[in-house]
């Protein structure tokens, strides 16, 4: 087993005594098969008790460990050390509030997404006794790879058009509010029209594609959100040039 | 939403002006928008044209000189640039908008992107009929 010494740069911050925060170096002899999650739990263990970051799962399932890692956005249970040089900068994710270390305040993401009514919303109530409903592997496949996301905010740390303007609902929210209005059993899209098909909404997106690169679970929310922009202007030519064509 | 850990979470300012500055992902989506400013500038001289044409014969002269002058060659060389890289970056994106579904299956983008340039050509002899 092959062992490194790597100088792992941390951005440290206290709000309790720190007016801002500040880059805190450790020494840590990383082995060849690590991941960025696994120096960080080293110097937890055996270096320095005070660091604060979030995980859980250790194997990109549960989006908890997001964190911005030489600066870009990577979760830090699938960043391999081998694959860096002997220094490597851990930051907490970009245009997030600091909370604590590399732990970021992320009430302002969660409420986004709770506002897209993210589940199913059935065309029809159906008593239990009359089944489940069915999808065709066709109809499944057309929403599937939006089903992928772990709500790891990577993409908001990307999205330059997220920290610029801090109203806009983000590409994961919106990626998987198309999730639900692609999925053939579901009748909710009008009332997700309205949060989605808003100026915060979609509009406020440039298309500048950084979500869909970082993404780690290849969701591609930047395309989702074209589908979304595409669908809510054939919406409007059809309420104001064609009025009697249902929608 | 839940209690707050601490009391003063500490905001990292984004610069309004430079934020794409040196952040290659960035630089290129800046590139791709800046190039809409070469159409911008051709429809210029579209207009420009039309005014020469429509001021007669000697007008409509100068203009073909102007344009036969190296700074009019230089212009519609940068153009051309500038337009074929919008143009390139704008279809290498369509798969993601305009996705495919045949059966179970997507269509692959190459194939989605292959069209536009398809497209592309198609409208580029039309233009080219007219004109000749
Ligand atoms: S879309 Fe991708 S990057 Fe964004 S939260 Fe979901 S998994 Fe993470
Ligand atoms: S620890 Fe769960 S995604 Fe990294």
């Amino acid at each position: 087993m092959s062992e490194r010494q790597i100088q792992l740069e941390v951005l440290r911050y206290n709000p309790e005594t720190d007016s801002e925060p500040r880059l805190q170096t450790y020494s840590v002899p990383c082995l060849n098969e690590w991941v960025v999650l696994d120096a960080l739990n080293y110097v937890k263990d055996n270096l320095d008790t005070t660091l604060s970051y979030r995980w859980s799962c250790h194997m990109a399932v549960c989006g908890s460990c997001g964190m911005m890692i030489n600066g870009e956005p990577k979760l830090a249970c699938k960043a391999f050390i081998r694959e860096y040089a002997d220094q490597i900068r851990v930051e907490p994710l970009a245009n997030f509030p600091i909370e604590r270390d590399l732990v970021t305040a992320v009430e302002d993401f969660i409420a986004k997404l709770a506002s897209v009514k993210p589940y199913l919303i059935p065309k029809e109530d159906k008593p239990i006794e009359a089944g489940e409903f069915k999808q065709t592997p066709t109809e499944l496949k057309k929403y599937k790879q939006y089903t992928l996301c772990i709500n790891c905010m990577l993409c908001y740390a990307a999205c330059p058009q997220y920290g610029l303007v801090p109203e806009f609902l983000g590409p994961a929210a919106i990626a998987l509010a198309h999730r639900y209005n692609q999925d053939s059993r579901d009748g909710g899209r009008d009332q997700r029209q309205e949060v989605i098909a808003s100026h915060e909404g979609v509009w406020e997106c440039s298309f500048v594609g950084a979500c869909s690169e970082v993404c780690p679970k290849h969701v591609d929310p930047a395309g989702a959100l074209q589908q979304v922009k595409i669908a809510s202007t054939i919406d409007w030519y059809k309420e104001h040039l064609m009025p009697w064509v249902k929608k | 939403m839940g209690e707050e850990m601490s009391s003063k979470p500490y905001i990292r300012e984004i610069s309004k002006t430079n934020w794409f500055y040196g952040q290659p992902r960035y630089m290129r989506y800046m590139a791709r928008e800046v190039t809409c400013i070469f159409i911008f500038a051709y429809t210029f001289l579209l207009i420009w044209a039309l005014r020469a044409l429509a001021n007669g014969p000697e007008a409509y002269q100068a203009f073909l000189a102007a344009l036969n002058s190296p700074l009019g060659i230089l212009f519609n060389l940068a153009v051309l640039v500038g337009v074929v890289y919008h143009s390139i970056s704008w279809f290498s994106l369509t798969p993601q908008a305009m996705p495919l579904q045949r059966g179970e299956e997507f269509v692959p983008g190459n194939l989605i992107i292959g069209a536009h340039y398809g497209g592309w050509a198609v409208v580029s002899l039309i233009v080219l009929f007219l004109g000749v």
